[in-house]
């Protein structure tokens, strides 16, 4: 299959502290060489903490900021040499979408032209037709198409994720990038928004950037996993493969930090000490070196290449090799006892039924907490 | 739990007059309580209730704009109906706090040294001097390194982890009986997470303070917790030892929650879905809160509000239906 974007060797310095002059005096090395394939249809997660560079390579993607080095290729164009007038056109194929959805609403504006905007700009249905076409966007999302007419103050968190999701998709995306969309949501309100990327990615064959710091919702969504530290790629994988069985050392230490909602757990607790190095003097050698419980001289020295087995699995660490077995850092067992499964399958089979446009919306919401 | 618990809440009510006279139901009839050495996990969503109980405690609630009813003992006390002065003298000392965000909880002017120092000489008194050493032993404790130096740094210069740590050291300063964490560990990296968590239950171990740990994080929960309260719009709608509640949870609520989380111990297709919205708490729901979100309600669900009643020993569901193994089998 070809690949809907191919990312090759992108680097970003921002600067961080200039000279009288001007002269750039220390730069933050946010993303470093970073090199991925995405498939039409599938999504690719980029996980990590803080700092670690996911949010600017997906905002790079997007040629929202400009690269210091790398190529872009989406659909075949190569990205960066396009002109203004093809990278207008390039926008209708690729959208964002971020963790704050109020911060990414205008409160001035209704739903309705909201959702009205992208269409026109982009001329891509006539006048007449548009009202009717921001309905099916809204019931695409599970928004009653009355909601057009209200504003985003109006709307619950987890419905203004909705309608940054429907904007998003009137022009019709080939990609869309998810920041976090989830982190800002309540559990409850978190499985909505994931049951609805889901369930669009099947009916329209979107492809996502999912950018997390959240394994479990990776887990759940992703088909590839790409785990970054301090602007670089360490692991990639293909999302099962990566969770049976992680091997460089620093993803196995995010996922067994990770508390798991199963009491008492049998796991292997790997839990770094010291601090994340800063992205503005990262260590020579490995950046992982200085956390890394099974480093070695050859590491402080000497930065692994990542590189790929024959399944694709692919991994910068000098001593993917030596390194002990992964498996008691999630159970194999576990999650629902029988009974509970059924529970749960029972509380999900009846609310199936309630239909997604019968939510309603609240005027006065809770002012606790 | 034991025969006298450190503190106890009985049928906490408390009320938010608005400013255009809308009164909010903020907490209703919470009944609560924790025994020395224990932590409580109180989980909900946002605006269950939870954080507000958290402030009850503490007398950090706006007097002018809250009415609160009910009993809260600790120590002998009835903190609602403890003086301003009492409350002084047991926060810091006797109860503690520590918060999401600790950057807003600590004064930017002054070094974190200062800050410690003064809790310590406001509740302990003694030289400076001798308040400096025990601030340093602190943020040893709490593995901050070189904690000589650090002592005279100013909260913007560490980082979000190390910050939490000194709210931490802060909060211990003078080894209180209870330590109330909200949301302690939701601003930082997993991987600082898993430090914090295991400091707090290495400072646990050591001190025998009993802990309420408020989150939304049931990972954090099953982790670090000996027993959980649910909180759903104001109410508890099930307490349980960790082990009962998330092997075999009895208010339709807890089960969503559970059934809704992405995890990494289990493969769902689906996720559960809580469908609606938390009903407006101006005007509560005459029967069961969570009735018109629940798919397992009866008519008799909406119309009175079902009791809080004990089905084994230390479990208690506030649903009619309970036990929910009858709805499966």
């Amino acid at each position: 299959m070809t690949a809907l974007l191919e990312v090759k060797g992108l680097v970003k310095h921002f600067v961080a502290r200039r000279s009288l002059f001007g002269r750039a005096l220390a730069h933050v090395k946010a993303v470093d060489g970073v090199s991925f394939t995405l498939e039409p249809g599938k999504t690719l997660a980029l996980v990590g903490e803080s700092g670690c560079g996911k949010s600017t390579v997906s905002r790079l993607v997007l040629r929202l900021i400009e690269p210091d080095a790398g190529t872009v290729r989406f659909d075949g164009r190569d990205l960066l040499s396009l002109d203004p007038d093809a990278l207008r056109k390039f926008r209708r194929e690729a959208q964002i979408i971020f963790q704050d959805p109020y911060a990414s609403l205008n409160p001035r504006m209704t739903v309705g032209q909201i959702l009205t905007e992208p269409l026109a700009l982009h001329d891509l249905v006539p006048t007449a037709h548009r009202r009717e076409r921001v309905a099916e966007l809204l019931r695409l999302v599970g928004l009653e198409p009355r909601l057009a007419r209200r504003y985003p103050h109006e709307f619950s968190g987890g419905q203004r994720q909705r309608i940054a999701i429907a904007r998003a998709l009137a022009v019709e995306p080939k990609l869309i990038i998810c920041d976090e969309p989830v982190s800002a949501l309540d559990v409850s309100i978190r499985s909505q928004i994931l049951n609805l990327l889901r369930e669009l990615q099947d009916r329209l064959g979107l492809a996502y950037i999912f950018v997390s710091h959240d394994l479990a919702v990776v887990k759940h969504i992703a088909d590839r996993v790409a785990v970054m530290n301090l602007g670089q790629i360490v692991e990639e994988a293909d999302a099962g493969e990566l969770f049976a069985e992680p091997r460089h050392p620093y993803s196995r230490a995010l996922l067994s930090a990770i508390p798991l909602p199963q009491p008492h757990a049998r796991r292997a607790k790997i839990v770094l000490q010291g601090e994340t190095p800063s992205a503005l003097n990262p260590p020579a050698g490995c950046r992982f070196h200085t956390r890394c419980p099974f480093v070695i001289d050859r590491c402080r020295a000497e930065a692994p290449a990542l590189v790929a087995d024959e399944a694709g699995h692919a991994t910068a660490c000098h001593r993917v090799s030596e390194l002990p077995p992964a498996d008691t850092i999630l159970p194999t067992a576990g999650g629902f006892t029988p009974e509970l499964a059924k529970l749960v399958a029972a509380f999900s089979r009846k609310t199936e039924g309630a239909s997604l446009a019968g939510v309603g919306i609240q005027s006065a919401r809770p002012t606790t907490t | 739990m034991s025969a006298s618990p450190l503190i106890e809440i009985k049928d906490l009510r408390i009320r938010f007059h608005g400013d255009d006279g809308r009164i909010t139901h903020a907490v209703d009839s919470v009944d609560l309580s924790v025994a020395n050495g224990a932590t409580l996990g109180l989980v909900g969503e946002s605006g269950c209730g939870k954080s507000v109980t958290s402030l009850a405690i503490m007398g950090l609630l706006p007097k002018q704009t809250t009415e609160i009813s009910g009993t809260i003992r600790f120590e002998g006390f009835d903190l609602l109906k403890s003086s301003d002065q009492t409350l002084r003298d047991l926060r810091g000392n006797r109860l503690a706090m520590i918060f999401q965000e600790p950057m807003t909880s600590l004064n930017p002017s002054f070094t974190i040294g200062d800050q410690i120092i003064e809790t310590i000489l406001r509740h302990r008194g003694g030289s400076r001097r001798s308040a400096r050493d025990r601030a340093i032993e602190l943020l040893r404790r709490v593995h901050i390194p070189s904690p000589e130096r650090r002592i005279d740094e100013y909260p913007h210069k560490l980082s979000g982890g190390m910050r939490q740590r000194v709210m931490i050291a802060m909060a211990l300063a003078c080894d209180p009986q209870l330590l109330i964490a909200d949301e302690p560990t939701t601003a930082l990296d997993v991987t600082l997470q898993a430090q914090i968590l295991e400091l707090m239950r290495e400072l646990k171990a050591a001190s025998g303070a009993a802990i309420i740990l408020i989150t939304h994080d049931l990972g954090v929960v099953a982790e670090v917790c000996d027993e959980v309260a649910v909180m759903y719009a104001g109410e508890i709608v099930e307490r349980a030892p960790v082990d009962e509640l998330f092997s075999a949870p009895q208010h339709p609520y807890t089960v969503g929650l559970l059934g809704s989380i992405p995890r990494l111990d289990h493969r769902a297709e689906q996720l559960a879905t809580i469908e609606g919205m938390v009903p407006n708490m101006a005007q509560p729901p005459a029967g069961c809160r969570f009735a018109a979100r629940c798919p397992f309600v009866l008519d008799a669900c909406t119309i009175a509000p079902p009791p809080l009643l004990e089905l084994s020993p230390g479990h208690l569901s506030r649903c009619i239906r309970a036990p929910l193994e009858r709805l499966v089998s």
